[in-house]
């Protein structure tokens, strides 16, 4: 386990030593966490919650997800996710039109609510991920990671970029009778940003990295 | 690979909310608040007035659900003739053009999820005032139900968003946000506040303290 010195640490190298302390989260009951298999959870032997669930190569992993995420988001925004065609009219949406129409139309709290749920809490989400992970790939501690890594869990239950993806489908059923639908890159981009981002979030391991960013042990 | 309980003394012992870092308190008393030394948030035995902001943001949820399903969420005006859409005429819509499963989904994101998130963190915090200790394991289990399934509520707000957009261009038809979809948004967020400041872990105090 103390052997690594002179090659470069792989996160099997570095898993958290067996036997450390938990709480449970729902119901509070002191556990162990013993060696969790690559793959494994830990689950609280009172209420089932999770306690630790340790994921093969997490850092590597989660980076990479979340570096094909920041992608998939920028195309995600960058080009129109539908088109209407109507009467000869073609009107093209993207995230931020649909956002702007919805200020210009004196609904501003709805409008906010859908701006922080598709645009900013997915962007911090993803941004947040690169900016812990990152250096710690490369070995390096940055100041700020604790505060960025605490920002992203609270972050994280605001982002929808699932339930976005539900909505369009919706829209879509909606309009079939009043116009035609095409759809666009962005679309694309949304319905594979949904499983990139989905993975990412279950494949970091919260303690590994706490344990290398934390102010003290 | 199985947890087993530690042996140290448990009411000493708090965990910080944002890192799960395990703290020792000292004192003991049910509020004491200390910064965790690994993360520096604040660490509390337990979600400061737990109960008091859960029940303050259920009633706030439950006012709003009225006006929110009373009220149109949008309004489609074609050819001069304006129809106006609650959320319940939104997913009868669907059932009513043969959309059956997308009708049950948007009927249970928006019809079900929020009254089914009203109604069980009203019995958990009924629950866990009058000391219950009626089933912690399952009564924790609907907690995460709750936590899970809140977010698809936001399924109507995004359709307002996405029709509002691509049609409020077109000559022959407007689509316009009604006051409902305001109401919902409140209803959504009020309800995810809701679920995030009850604390789960009172279920299990109270079932302790009853247990002697
Ligand atoms: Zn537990
Ligand atoms: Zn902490």
């Amino acid at each position: 386990m103390f052997k690594f010195s002179a090659t470069t640490p792989s996160s099997a190298d570095l898993a958290i030593p067996p036997g450390w302390l938990t709480l449970c989260h729902a119901c509070d009951l002191p556990s162990r966490v013993g060696d969790v298999p690559a793959g494994g959870t830990a689950r609280c032997p009172r209420c089932g919650s999770v306690l630790y669930r340790r994921v093969r190569d997490s850092l590597d992993r989660t980076l990479a997800l979340a570096l094909a995420g920041l992608f998939l988001f920028a195309a995600a925004n960058a080009f129109p996710f539908l088109a209407l065609k109507m009467q000869g009219n073609v009107t093209h949406t993207t995230l931020s039109t649909g956002v702007r129409a919805l200020y210009e139309q004196g609904t501003p709290i709805v409008a906010s609510l859908v701006l922080l749920t598709t645009i900013v809490a997915p962007l911090l989400q993803i941004s947040s991920l690169i900016f812990v992970l990152a250096p710690l790939r490369l070995g390096r501690r940055l100041p700020g990671q604790a505060r960025v890594f605490r920002l992203l869990r609270r972050i994280q239950p605001w982002s929808m970029m699932e339930v976005f993806i539900l909505g369009i489908l919706v829209s879509l059923v909606k309009l079939l009778d009043m116009a035609q639908i095409v759809p666009g890159i962005a679309l694309w981009s949304f319905v594979l940003l949904i499983p990139v981002l989905a993975a990412a979030s279950s494949s970091l391991d919260a303690e590994w990295v706490w344990r290398r960013i934390g102010l003290a042990q | 690979m199985t947890p087993s309980a530690a042996t140290s003394s448990i009411e000493d012992l708090a965990s910080c909310h944002d890192c799960g870092f395990v703290v020792t308190l000292a004192g003991g008393a049910h509020h004491a608040a200390t910064h965790c030394p690994r993360c520096r948030a604040a660490v509390h035995r337990r979600k400061p007035d737990s109960l008091n902001r859960t029940w303050a943001l259920v009633i706030t949820a439950a006012m709003l659900y009225i006006p929110a399903n009373l009220f149109p969420v949008m309004t489609v005006i074609s050819l001069g003739k304006a129809q106006a859409d609650t959320i319940l005429s939104g997913a009868i819509y669907l059932l009513v053009h043969g959309m059956w499963p997308l009708a049950l989904i948007v009927f249970f994101a928006s019809v079900v999820v929020p009254l089914l998130k009203l109604f069980a963190l009203t019995f958990l915090l009924i629950s866990v005032q009058k000391g219950s200790r009626w089933r912690p394991v399952e009564r924790t289990k609907l907690y995460h139900v709750v936590e899970a399934v809140g977010r698809w509520s936001m399924t109507d707000i995004y359709v307002v968003t996405i029709l509002v957009a691509l049609v409020s261009l077109g000559n022959l038809a407007t689509i316009e946000a009604g006051v409902g979809a305001i109401y919902f948004a409140g209803v959504v967020v009020a309800t995810m506040l809701a679920a995030e400041s009850f604390d789960p872990r009172l279920i299990w105090d109270r079932a302790r303290e009853s247990n002697g």
